[in-house]
């Protein structure tokens, strides 16, 4: 079956089963990451164009991922892929669909949790004024659900995750850090 | 004290590397502000590498490691943005390993030495504050993928600001040896922040083209955080002394050939490595 007459919705479905490297119970489309699929024509064949947004600019996971949606396509049939990479508009934390969150709250990753809307864009003061640090204080526990958790440190295993702890069950968690 | 600002610094270096467009000066001039965005990163991202494994605690060298990897990050795009501009077929990988010390661009303040924690932090406060300010105008530039890079960078160093100013406070605030420490790196590096505000030819450039602002209005909103971060944290204002410049333009402290030396042994060595 020649590729164009896939629909796109069938790739996305595939696309859903590329695991992020770092966190496994979570896919590259759950992320947020694959932003936009197209076919284009390429010297008479069939091209598909993936756009990705990637989430930290030093994330090491991103070459990763490149390479696993690459692999992924490749063994359903598309061999003609060509990854291309958009900054604009940034990658944010609210691009994670409900069900990712949900996994990564099941896996112990305390998903992320806005409580105040990021500046608009352009104020030159918002970015350094001390009221735009996010309450992150209020965290809650994705092993027994209480609110009871403290900050240990800004930064955990991965550049998008925080260290937290619960003073209800006592047991430590990572946070992923609003974005 | 010395005045800011003190226009044009004309440092003596001419870009011989840079591309050479016989119509006009711009490129060169764009280029080169595109280093010094990516090379302030990049040597900073280098210094804070150096703690890994060596933090004071686990957490902190997490931290220090991974506010690294952001910077290394961020210069990679904007290298690789430089690259593209210069079009003579060097890769960013090739403007950060084969450049030697007075074709680099970044500021005297990030490539000063690790100290201690608190000069560390110190240098972190100073910059990353400095860096958000720049990061938010940025956001205005005329140049749509500045404006895109800015964006994404922006984010990343607004978490870096919370954590460097936090930890400014803490130690300022905490014991007598840490308030000692927090201010001698404080009054240490104070003489390296007056080039952050200086204008030259190359700024001028980008005002022009409105790519980028004019260094000298980010002076203000930087003081008033500094000053109101260092209230809380008890700390003195420190003595204004001689302001060092040169670091945009080429001139740099002895400190940055060494680091360079470690930074680029492995393509030096072994010319065109691949990972």
């Amino acid at each position: 079956m020649p590729a164009t007459s896939l629909t796109l919705d069938q790739i996305w479905n595939w696309l859903e089963e590329v695991i992020d490297p770092e966190i496994p119970v979570i896919s590259v489309v759950d992320l947020g990451i694959v932003r936009e699929l197209n076919w284009c024509e390429d010297q008479g064949e069939p091209k598909l164009i993936v756009t990705i947004t990637p989430t930290y600019s030093g994330c090491p996971a991103t070459a990763v991922i490149k390479e696993d949606i690459v692999t992924a396509l490749r063994d359903r049939g598309i061999t003609n892929v060509q990854i291309e990479t958009q900054l604009a508009p940034a990658w944010t934390t609210d691009w994670l669909s409900e069900q990712g969150k949900r996994r990564l709250r099941d896996y112990g990753i305390a998903p992320p949790q806005r409580f105040h809307r990021q500046p608009v864009s352009g104020s030159s003061q918002s970015c350094c004024s001390e009221s735009y640090a996010e309450s992150e204080a209020s965290i809650e526990c994705p092993r027994c659900g209480s609110k009871n958790a403290r900050m240990v440190s800004q930064f955990g295993s991965t550049p998008c995750k925080a260290f937290y702890v619960c003073d209800a069950c006592l047991e430590p968690f990572d946070y992923f850090k609003c974005h | 004290m010395k005045k800011w600002g003190m226009g044009n610094a004309d440092c003596g270096m001419n870009s011989d590397f840079t591309l050479r467009d016989p119509h006009s000066a711009f490129p060169i001039s764009f280029f080169d502000y595109l280093l010094r965005l990516g090379d302030s990163c990049l040597i900073l991202s280098q210094r804070l590498g150096e703690w890994c494994g060596r933090g004071p605690a686990l957490e902190e060298d997490l931290a220090l490691t991974n506010v690294a990897l952001d910077l290394n990050g961020q210069a990679q795009l904007w290298l690789e943005y430089a690259s593209q501009i210069e079009g003579e077929g060097r890769t960013e990988d090739q403007l950060a390993f084969l450049r030697d010390a007075p074709e680099f661009r970044n500021l005297l303040l990030v490539e000063q030495a690790n100290g201690d924690f608190a000069m560390t932090i110190a240098r972190q406060f100073y910059f990353d504050l400095w860096h958000s300010l720049l990061l938010q105008e940025l956001l205005n530039s005329s140049d749509q993928r500045i404006c895109a890079i800015s964006e994404k960078a922006l984010k990343e160093v607004q978490y870096h600001l919370r954590r460097s100013a936090g930890w400014v406070t803490r130690l300022g605030d905490g014991t007598e040896e840490s308030h000692a420490r927090m201010q001698r790196a404080a009054d240490d590096l104070w003489q390296f922040t007056g080039e952050l505000f200086e204008i030259d030819a190359v700024d001028e450039a980008m005002v022009q083209e409105k790519i980028g602002p004019d260094p000298r209005t980010l002076r203000i909103p930087w003081m008033d955080r500094v000053k109101s971060t260092f209230t809380e944290a008890t700390l003195a204002w420190p003595d204004a002394g001689w302001m060092q410049r040169g670091g945009k333009c080429g001139i740099h402290t002895e400190r940055l050939g060494y680091l360079l030396a470690e930074m680029q042994f492995l393509q030096r060595a072994y010319p065109g490595a691949q990972w």
